[in-house]
């Protein structure tokens, strides 16, 4: 089952390689990873999307937690909450025409960011799925480059995560 | 304030924080730091002759004292020569900080000479690690990386110094305790789990006690032998454990796992409650996961969270330092005792008497050739079970382990998760330097022993006449017994038909050599051996070159599924 983790870490170099050295060398899936500091610069924020059963999740929880770096883990999937990505696409205008596109974008709240000679550059923001049925709507032929944040998640309500 | 060059405030940090030893070798990076150590006499330096041997020896004496080992490298090679020694370490457990020279800071990232990423290649085999990039971090780093070694679930921690670090100034303070917040172990027991586990305990029926290193890492030996005699029960311990409690008891069953007892396994296999006590359910302990105690509801104990589970799902786990849990146990068994049904443990223990009555261990007394078991059996009578005993890998461990009946905790020092050829010799060393009067054995095989032979040189430097029990087979013996069960005895470069003349070797480094060469030699050369407290004594048994390890559990194989030796298998 697909989980999201949410971390705090120690803003220090390595905190990151330690953290991804750590899905290698125990063979966890890592399906998307972010980070970046918090409004807290001595900390960061981190959000992984990994894929385990429960068991290798929960082990993964752990072994997150055992390294000194990390501050806090929880699973956002014990909770309510929210996911969201960006999707940068850049498409080729002589093939697509922006008519067709606009009333799309204008339902799924994405929005043309660069409008140059022979390109689109699209903004999307959205879970992964939404951002998925962006892309497979679009020829393939008509993309030049896709470009995804990987997810960034939050809980719901009053639960937060904080020192 | 007065201003210390960061080399100085190296050498004073550690005399603060109470270290007396410390093991190295020298090389560019490190140079200032070597001569902050040459104007000082708080720590004393022990110069091993190579990296890997001074790793081991800070191991061995940390295993031995249960203090930090400390070890100084250099860059490059010197800390990837380090490598094996801090794995070992990590694998067990063992709390050891280990300091590295690194090329200076203006050249980090240039491929500059003797250059390596120290923090990268470290790793994976760390508890934690860092690089010092400011003097006035140095000081507090160095309290963290003790601090991080020693407490929670131990292990190694590296501090990587580049060279013009250690040349810089500041003030020198080393603070008095450290506060991390991403970093605070466990260390009372859950009390609504303790209480969970207490009535699952007083209520079984077929209990078995299966307790591993972390007893001994916490310390917690007096403990858990109350606990043990308490309650009555059977106690197994892994190879880790062996010496938390004292096993020449009648409760103790002997170690478990692929080479384990008959009893002890039949009696896990059996069990109806697994009472797990700083063990971490290792595979060649548990056997075949599917199998695993199929009968059993387990409670484990342990300081680390992510052990729990981590293998075999765990009914009542209890996170917290082993010697808090037990004290908690015992001041609430005391009240409930009575409620143990005595008839019900008794037909218990006359079911794992019927398995010791097999005698799993038995072994040719006959024989005219050196039975690596009987060398042992004697050492542990002339040393009257008291000796360090430190080992290496391969079937002299495990007859080691089978044979000395290790009646103390910190007495049985061996690699036992990263299993680690070459760990022996150097490990009795590092422990003799801390018991200078104690008796220090390292029983070992000529194939590990020559993996580290160069500190034979060392030991005499520093006078440091440990004891080694060479059982020499000219084979590596597990490997050739691996290939005799399942590679139809193809002996695919297991025999070591260049070998040195070991005694000439021992004498040429300026040591004692003995020969044994048949099973009556046996006796009087140990005797001779132990009685030359003065001088490094290498004892070279020729023993049986076809003996095997028995019991044996097939690797993917369960408890009830071993092999014992050809004679008992017929019996």
């Amino acid at each position: 089952m697909r989980h999201i983790l949410s971390l705090l870490v120690e803003n220090e170099a390595g905190a990151l390689s330690r953290i991804s050295g750590l899905f290698s060398a125990r063979a966890y899936n890592i399906e998307s990873l972010t980070v970046a500091p918090t409004n807290d610069d001595s900390v960061s924020r981190m959000t992984i999307v990994t894929v385990g059963s429960d068991q290798v999740v929960e082990q993964i929880t752990k072994q997150v937690n055992k390294l000194v770096d990390v501050i806090k883990v929880i699973d956002l999937n014990d909770m309510r909450h929210i996911e969201r990505e960006i999707l940068l696409i850049k498409v080729d205008s002589n093939k697509i025409q922006k008519e067709l596109l606009e009333p799309i974008l204008k339902e799924i709240h994405g929005k043309i960011i660069d409008d140059s000679e022979n390109t689109f550059t699209i903004e999307l923001v959205g879970n992964g799925e939404k951002l998925d049925n962006f892309i497979q709507q679009i020829n393939t032929d008509w993309i030049i480059e896709v470009v995804r944040s990987g997810v960034s998640g939050i809980a719901l309500g009053t639960s937060a995560m904080k020192i | 304030m007065e201003k210390l060059h960061g080399a100085d405030i190296f050498v004073r940090a550690l005399a603060d924080e109470g270290v007396k030893h410390l093991f190295g070798y020298p090389g560019g990076a490190v140079l200032h730091i070597y001569d902050a150590l040459y104007k000082q006499t708080a720590v004393e330096h022990i110069l091993v002759r190579h990296e890997q041997g001074a790793a081991h020896a800070a191991d061995g004496y940390a295993r031995a004292t249960g203090e930090p080992g400390v070890v100084l490298v250099t860059s490059g090679p010197g800390v990837t020569n380090a490598i094996t020694g801090i794995a070992t370490a990590y694998m067990d457990s063992i709390p050891m900080v280990v300091f590295s020279g690194q090329v200076p800071r203006g050249v980090i990232g240039n491929d500059a000479f003797q250059e390596v990423d120290a923090v990268g290649i470290s790793r994976p085999c760390v508890k934690h690690n860092f690089l010092v990039k400011d003097v006035r971090d140095l000081a507090s780093i160095i309290k963290k990386a003790f601090y991080i070694a020693k407490t929670g679930r131990p292990g190694p921690v590296l501090v990587d110094i580049p060279k013009d670090v250690t040349a810089d100034m500041c003030e020198y303070d080393y603070p008095a305790q450290v506060n991390m917040r991403s970093y605070r172990p466990i260390t009372d027991g859950e009390p609504s789990q303790i209480k969970r586990a207490i009535k699952l305990i007083l209520s079984a029926k077929k209990p078995i006690i299966y307790t591993g290193g972390g007893v001994i890492l916490g310390e917690a030996s007096e403990q858990l032998t109350s606990f043990t005699k308490t309650l009555g029960y059977p106690i197994t311990n892994t190879l880790m454990g062996l010496g938390a409690y004292p096993a020449p008891d009648k409760q103790f069953i002997g170690m478990l796992g692929m080479h384990g007892t008959y009893e002890a396994n039949m009696a896990m296999h059996h069990c109806d409650v697994l009472i797990a006590i700083g063990a971490r359910f290792d595979d060649r302990v548990t056997g075949d996961l599917e199998q695993f105690c199929p009968y059993a509801k387990i409670i484990h104990i342990d300081i680390d969270p992510a052990s729990i589970s981590k293998n075999v799902p765990v009914d009542i786990p209890i996170i917290g330092n082993v010697k808090s849990v037990l004290t908690d146990m015992n001041s609430q068994l005391l009240t409930q005792i009575n409620k143990i049904d005595s008839n019900v443990i008794s037909a218990w223990w006359a079911l794992i008497e019927e398995w010791q009555s097999i005698d799993c261990l038995k072994f040719d007394r006959k024989s005219d050739k050196i039975k690596p078991q009987y060398v042992i059996e004697t050492l542990y009578e002339l040393t009257k079970g008291d000796a360090y005993i430190t080992s290496d890998v391969g079937q002299h461990q495990m007859w080691a382990a089978q044979f000395y009946k290790f009646n103390k905790p910190r007495r049985w020092i061996n690699s036992g998760g990263l299993g680690t050829m070459g760990f022996g010799m150097p490990a009795a060393m590092g422990v003799k330097v801390a018991f200078p009067n104690e008796s220090v054995v390292c029983i070992t095989g000529e194939a590990s022993l020559v993996m580290c032979i160069q500190e034979l040189s060392t030991c005499l430097q520093y006078n440091l006449p440990i004891k080694i029990v060479l059982l020499n087979n000219r084979y590596m013996g597990m490997v050739r017994q691996w290939q005799e069960f399942f590679y139809d005895k193809r002996y695919s470069h297991s025999y070591m038909d260049a070998l040195p003349d070991f005694i000439k070797l021992a004498e040429s480094f300026g040591h004692m050599g003995l020969q044994a060469d048949k099973s009556s030699d046996v006796r009087d050369v140990l005797t001779e051996g132990l009685a030359r407290t003065d001088k490094l004594v290498l004892m070279n048994f020729v023993t049986d070159q076809a003996e095997n390890v028995y019991p044996m559990i097939a690797a993917g194989k369960g408890h009830h599924e071993m092999h014992l030796s050809p004679e008992r298998e017929m019996a």
